[in-house]
């Protein structure tokens, strides 16, 4: 025996978490592929901040890794640390002192058509200027017998209020078309 | 700015089932969330499909935490979409609890990624991503403990909560 479930009133005003959970903006890349995905002009009235996205790469390799800064902060002012599986073993990335933030690797051209690696990356604390800022990221892609799947944190160094967030693949590819982004806003309590 | 994150649907079992479908959902949302707390009468794999297709058009990659190491492994051209591996669900209710993610559900021109974090305090935890390789709009989900074909069940108390998420036009 199973369990059919209709869903009738699918946009029902019952809302769990709404009014604390809120859309701030999207990117959807157009074709011809996109160098950046940019989000300025953050405001700073949410607690934390949550990244929600899809993203394929158009340089010609399986998969690849992206970046993020913060206020176009190019120093090396950032660190991160990653614990990923390859489908094989458990493995592990760092960086410290780095010029950005290393986020997983995503597929990219060489890889089937259609195939999008996804993740969700939470900014925590984004507007407070009294301390550093902190993300965690659970992201990765599968390609039918390739893909990692990753838990990543990383750090700015840096007690400004994040107002822009900057994402870059890691080499000289593009974010492909349909790749997007959408940044959220989380308020307290 | 837009309130989203809205609770679409919610269910608590009452009586033991093979599984249970999510259907008709609304193309409405970009992303949809799943919140389970689950119990089983057997210690198995938690299994999902979309759309009710049984084709080998599923794949998994897996890290997980087995209590004494770190593995990872993977499941390719499979008929059923493995959300976990050792955060599987137990008997007892209150002992596991899975977040699974669909992306994008509704666009039709990429195929569709999916992850989920079981977690597990006495067997395991598991990240997980896993690969839908259709174009076609998701509009119903179900899930699993047998493969969609064994004799195990969800239990009585079971409870399922699906969110959707709306990006900002």
């Amino acid at each position: 025996m199973s369990l059919i479930l209709g869903i009738l009133d699918s946009g029902g005003a019952a809302a769990g978490a709404a009014g604390t959970y809120e859309s701030i903006s999207t990117v959807t890349v157009g074709a011809g592929g996109s160098s950046t995905i940019t989000f300025s002009s953050i405001p700073s009235t949410y607690t934390h901040l949550q990244l929600r996205g899809i993203t394929r790469s158009t340089r010609v390799i399986t998969q690849t890794a992206f970046r993020v800064r913060f206020n176009s902060d190019s120093g090396s002012n950032y660190s991160y640390h990653g614990l990923y599986g390859d489908g094989s073993s458990a493995q592990a990335d760092a960086g410290a002192s780095t010029t950005y933030i290393q986020l997983p690797r995503f597929s990219g051209e060489s890889a089937t058509a259609g195939i999008f690696g996804a993740g969700v990356i939470d900014i925590l604390d984004y507007a407070n200027t009294n301390k550093n800022k902190t993300l965690r990221a659970l992201a990765g892609v599968d390609r039918n017998g390739g893909g990692d799947i990753w838990l990543n944190s990383g750090a700015w160094y840096n007690t400004n209020a994040i107002t822009s967030i900057t994402l870059t693949e890691a080499s000289t590819g593009d974010f492909a078309q349909y790749s997007q982004w959408a940044l959220y806003g989380i308020k307290g309590s | 700015m837009t309130a989203t994150y809205e609770k679409i649907a919610t269910t608590t079992l009452g009586s033991a089932t093979t599984s249970v479908t999510l259907s008709s959902i609304s193309g409405s949302y970009t992303d949809l969330v799943l919140i389970m707390q689950i119990a089983s009468n057997s210690s198995n794999t938690l299994f999902a499909r979309f759309n009710g297709d049984s084709a080998t058009n599923y794949s998994t990659t897996r890290l997980s935490g087995t209590g004494s190491s770190a593995v990872s492994d993977r499941e390719s051209n499979s008929s059923t979409m493995a959300l976990s591996n050792y955060a599987y669900p137990l008997s007892t209710l209150g002992t596991t609890t899975h977040i699974f993610q669909v992306f994008n559900y509704s666009n039709t021109t990429t195929f569709k990624t999916a992850m989920c974090r079981g977690n597990s305090a006495s067997d395991g935890v598991d990240a997980t991503v896993s690969l839908y390789r259709s174009t076609s709009a998701i509009t119903s989900l179900s899930i699993s403990t047998n493969g969609f074909g064994g004799t195990s069940s969800l239990l009585t108390g079971s409870t399922f909560t699906l969110y959707g998420i709306l990006k900002e036009a």
